[in-house]
């Protein structure tokens, strides 16, 4: 079992602690007592204590993911709420937001109900984001107030876009009252159609039906103008273009009330990697060109995308083994992400550790207001464990989600979170 | 023996292996005006001809050569209604590879679809037509005629003229046509050529007379009514205007074109009767090197079968 | 490896001559004979077969080539690209008698797959064989009627016929490993 409960003392030794919301980095040892933070800094401890050997280790804050799908209720053979939660720490990750599109949605108080009562038996947090309108259908307003009460974090249809410009509008005023955010996945249905990758070289010569970057933009563009409008919160989740990019830097410029989140699969992958048809890569919005994943890698850098969110989004099999238009969109990505954002962000691009963390850590939790200080003494243990050097491949023994579908199976890694506390329970990499 | 096991498409493929091929089609040809037609090459090899999608003139065409090549041949089709999700192609596909068949021919509507073949059977793998993809053995076969006509490929000018966008006969010609050195010339309604056809190494151009008066021949694209009244093309008589292969247009030019189609042909839409029937176009030639150039195709992917058993 | 020359220039052509001839005296009537050369060497041996005639006697007889790539019995064993070199049979050999011309006899493998292709082209009356060296080992029941030279040979040696149409010289090789 990777997962077991924490010891009532237990001292992190000799790591370096790297605190992303004090901005501070140095040598050191925490020590955890009923499951919460009870000392920092150099500890002699006496040899009794169980104690995790961090030399050479980054300990850090738990990482937060506000995007991913555990398919609970509906679709139990995919995700469950407790296996999701597997998967999350094993990516280091101690929080998370569901998103609604589940089968029944989580459009109603009592449905964002089930999920704060079975996330309460979960090691990790998980906050649920309700829908926007009933059933996603794009029609009715849920109750948001209520829903808010009961615990939704956020709204959102997303799987599907809010298509009509008009509820738009009113889903963003009206989330004026509770001061959430509304996450839109900006596809214009219409101009988007039947495509199934990115429009461009690649989709021409394999003759697929393509999705212009233009259905993100352009809805993006709509939804800044409504959000600016409408002083309202707007969070854009998955950014995919350039375009895209050059529109949320221009309004963030007179605009503090919006975020954006960019995925691991869209920094790391162009549409090139479609050649060989790999229905793991089947994502929407799609995977872009080089020129998109540069602009995605240098708004990260300049602050104009906020934070990493994996978009997890468990499959069967059956699901993804078939032919490129009827397998579903989507990969999972929880286990994967530091792996390859260190890889990317860290190695690649030259960035701080400590920003790339910022990504993962406080960055996320200050767009849902969860509390960032998680190193102050007396908080619950929210901590992940991490080598940043480490290289390994990724395969299907790191994946602790019910499903398979990632497209990095076989792809070297840079990085491993390996122990992460949540809960009082330790889970353990090794 | 030819580099790919398969053939699945003509990107990438090399142009000595075109040439192979063009160069036995020719061989099968003469076969072909035998009075007894039949060589026993692939005596032995058992072909499944598996359609996903409705087609007489391929399938036919395929049959044919198989069976003059003494190949036993076993036809698959699935109508689109019991094709659900996915799941008939997956069992299908093993229920084939439990069954040891030594090649499949294969047309299915979406494309890769070949490709997601090769990863459930063993068999050798035809590309019949995936959807929008490719259709390699057409344009074989509309090299080859090309070939026969000009005694080469290379420095030929060839213009592809109709809907572009959803055309895999255009897609492997444009591939395999590059490949040998030819040159290629998209013309059609512009929403009907994707709007990155250019990097593939072609030049579009939508006015007809001009492409008409550059080529050495032009391969006209069937028009799918079914496009039509989408918004795609406004009329018949508006699309025949504006790039229908008319004999008053042929008239006017200074040299005698030769003019392709892959069939079937809307008479009065996309070329005219007249023209189809007349001296410039070789469609019926096209016909027969079909199936010499599908003869030619299994005899080089199928035979010395225990080579490929060992490797 | 060993190379002894068996036939030069001169005898070659001697012995082309004497198959001419023979040819001639087996058939009384020799207008529905028609030359079928095996690709490779058994096509030039074939027309010039028909040239001596022709010189002998005025008469020019049809010829033909055939290649034996598609009716071979080994295709699924072969290890390299096959070579077509084509058929080319423009007329029905219905009612014809048929001389095969090949260089070299050996197991009979060839003559068998010129045997079926020959039924694609009609129903001839006769087939004969007409062969430069025969060098014995027969796998099949096939005999030559018209033989050049009998070069019997051992198992790892090898006879090559050398043709200025083809190779730029002319001579027979037994070749001994």
């Amino acid at each position: 079992m990777p997962a077991k409960k924490l010891k009532s003392r237990i001292l992190l030794v000799n790591g370096t602690i790297i605190d992303p919301y004090t901005k501070q980095i140095f040598l050191g040892d925490i020590l955890i007592e009923e499951g919460r933070i009870s000392k920092i800094g150099k500890i002699i401890s006496d040899s009794n204590i169980e104690k995790i050997d961090c030399s050479g280790k980054i300990i850090t804050h738990g990482f937060c993911d506000l995007h991913v799908h555990f398919r609970e209720p509906g679709r139990e053979d995919k995700e469950t709420l407790e296996s999701g939660s597997m998967a999350a720490m094993s990516g280091g990750f101690t929080r998370v937001c569901v998103m609604p599109n589940t089968n029944p949605p989580l459009d109603s108080p009592e449905a964002i109900n089930f999920i704060i009562k079975k996330a309460d038996e979960c090691p990790i947090y998980i906050h649920p984001i309700g829908a926007v309108t009933k059933m996603q259908a794009g029609n009715d307003l849920t109750e948001m107030g209520l829903m808010e009460k009961e615990g939704a974090v956020a709204f959102s249809d997303d799987g599907l876009p809010i298509q009509d410009g008009s509820m738009m509008r009113i889903a963003l005023e009206y989330s004026n009252l509770i001061k959430v955010p509304i996450i839109n996945h900006s596809e214009d249905e219409c101009l988007r159609a039947n495509g199934l990758m990115n429009e461009g070289v690649v989709s021409t010569k394999l003759g697929l039906d393509g999705n212009s970057d233009l259905a993100e933009s352009l809805m993006v563009n709509r939804d800044l103008e409504l959000a600016d409008f409408t002083n309202s919160k707007l969070h854009i989740p998955h950014v995919s273009s350039s375009k895209s990019v050059d529109l949320i830097r221009r309004k963030k410029r007179v605009n503090s009330k919006i975020s954006a989140e960019v995925t691991p699969h869209h920094l790391y992958f162009n549409e090139e990697a479609l050649n060989t048809f790999d229905t793991n890569l089947k994502v929407a919005p799609p995977i872009r060109t080089e020129s998109d994943r540069r602009s995605l890698i240098q708004a990260i850098k300049e602050g104009v995308i906020d934070c990493i969110a994996t978009d997890h989004a468990p499959h069967t099999l059956d699901d993804k083994e078939t032919t490129f238009d009827l397998a579903s969109f989507g990969m999972i990505g929880l286990e994967s992400c530091f792996g390859i954002i260190n890889k990317v962000l860290v190695k690649q691009e030259g960035m701080e550790l400590l920003d790339v963390i910022s990504l993962l850590t406080v960055n996320p939790r200050k767009i849902m207001n969860f509390e960032m200080d998680l190193f102050k003494i007396g908080r619950p243990a929210e901590i992940t464990i991490l080598d940043p050097d480490v290289e390994y491949i990724f395969k299907k023994n790191h994946i602790q989600s019910l499903s398979v579908n990632s497209p990095f199976l076989g792809e070297t890694m840079i990085g491993k979170t390996q122990y992460t506390i949540s809960k009082n329970i330790l889970f353990s990499n090794e | 023996m030819l580099k790919n096991k398969h053939l699945l498409g003509l990107a990438g493929y090399p142009a000595e292996d075109i040439q192979t091929i063009i160069d036995t089609a020719f061989n099968f040809r003469e076969v072909l005006e035998r009075p007894i037609k039949k060589v026993p090459s692939l005596q032995g090899v058992t072909i499944v001809n598996l359609f996903f999608e409705n087609s007489t003139r391929t399938r036919i065409s395929f049959e044919l050569a198989q069976k003059r090549l003494s190949a036993d041949t076993v036809n698959f089709s699935a109508s689109s209604s019991s094709l659900k999700k996915g799941e008939s192609f997956k069992d299908t596909a093993q229920n084939i590879e439990a069954m040891k068949i030594d090649a499949v021919v294969m047309r299915h509507p979406t494309p890769g679809a070949p490709k997601h073949l090769t990863e459930f059977i063993d068999s050798i793998i035809i590309n019949a037509g995936d959807g929008t993809h490719e259709h390699p053995t057409q344009a074989i076969l509309d090299m080859m005629s090309l070939h026969e006509k000009f005694g080469k490929l290379k420095g030929l000018k060839v213009a592809i003229i109709g809907d572009i966008l959803h055309s895999r006969v255009a897609l492997s010609n444009i591939y395999g046509l590059i490949t040998m050195g030819a040159e290629v010339v998209l013309c059609g309604p512009p929403n009907l050529i994707p709007h990155h056809a250019e990097e593939l190494g072609v030049v579009v151009n939508h006015n007809i007379n001009e492409v008409l008066d550059w080529a050495d021949a032009i391969n006209v694209l069937r028009i799918q009514r079914e496009r039509m009244g989408k918004g795609l093309i406004p009329s018949i008589r508006e699309y025949r205007s504006l790039f229908g292969i008319t004999s008053t247009r042929l008239k006017t030019l200074k040299k005698e074109i030769v003019v392709m189609h892959p069939g079937p042909i809307n008479r009065g839409v996309e070329i005219d009767g007249v023209v189809a029937d007349g001296d410039q176009a070789i469609i019926l030639d096209q016909v027969l090197n079909g199936v010499a150039s599908r003869m030619a195709i299994l005899f080089l992917l199928c035979s010395g079968k225990k080579i490929n058993e060992e490797s | 490896m060993m190379k002894k020359v068996i036939m030069d220039v001169l005898s070659i052509d001697k012995t082309l001559n004497r198959l001419s001839h023979e040819i001639l005296e087996r058939f009384s009537f020799i207008d529905n004979i028609v030359l079928i050369g095996i690709h490779k060497r058994g096509v030039p041996l074939a027309k010039r077969i028909k040239n001596k005639i022709k010189d002998i006697n005025g008469t020019e007889l049809k010829t033909g080539a055939l290649d034996i790539t598609f009716h071979r019995d080994d295709y699924r064993e072969r290890l390299i690209m096959p070579e077509v070199k084509g058929t080319e049979v423009s007329f029905s050999l219905d009612n014809k008698i048929v001389i095969l011309v090949d260089d070299v006899l050996y197991t009979g493998r060839t003559i068998r797959a010129a045997l079926e292709e020959l039924n694609s082209f009609g129903r001839a009356e006769k087939v004969q064989l007409a062969v430069l060296v025969d060098r014995g080992h027969r796998e099949l029941p096939i005999k030559a009627d018209f033989v050049g030279k009998n070069i019997p040979t051992h198992e790892g040696e090898h006879v090559n016929v050398l043709l200025k149409e083809i190779d730029d010289e002319e001579s027979v090789v037994l070749i001994k490993n």
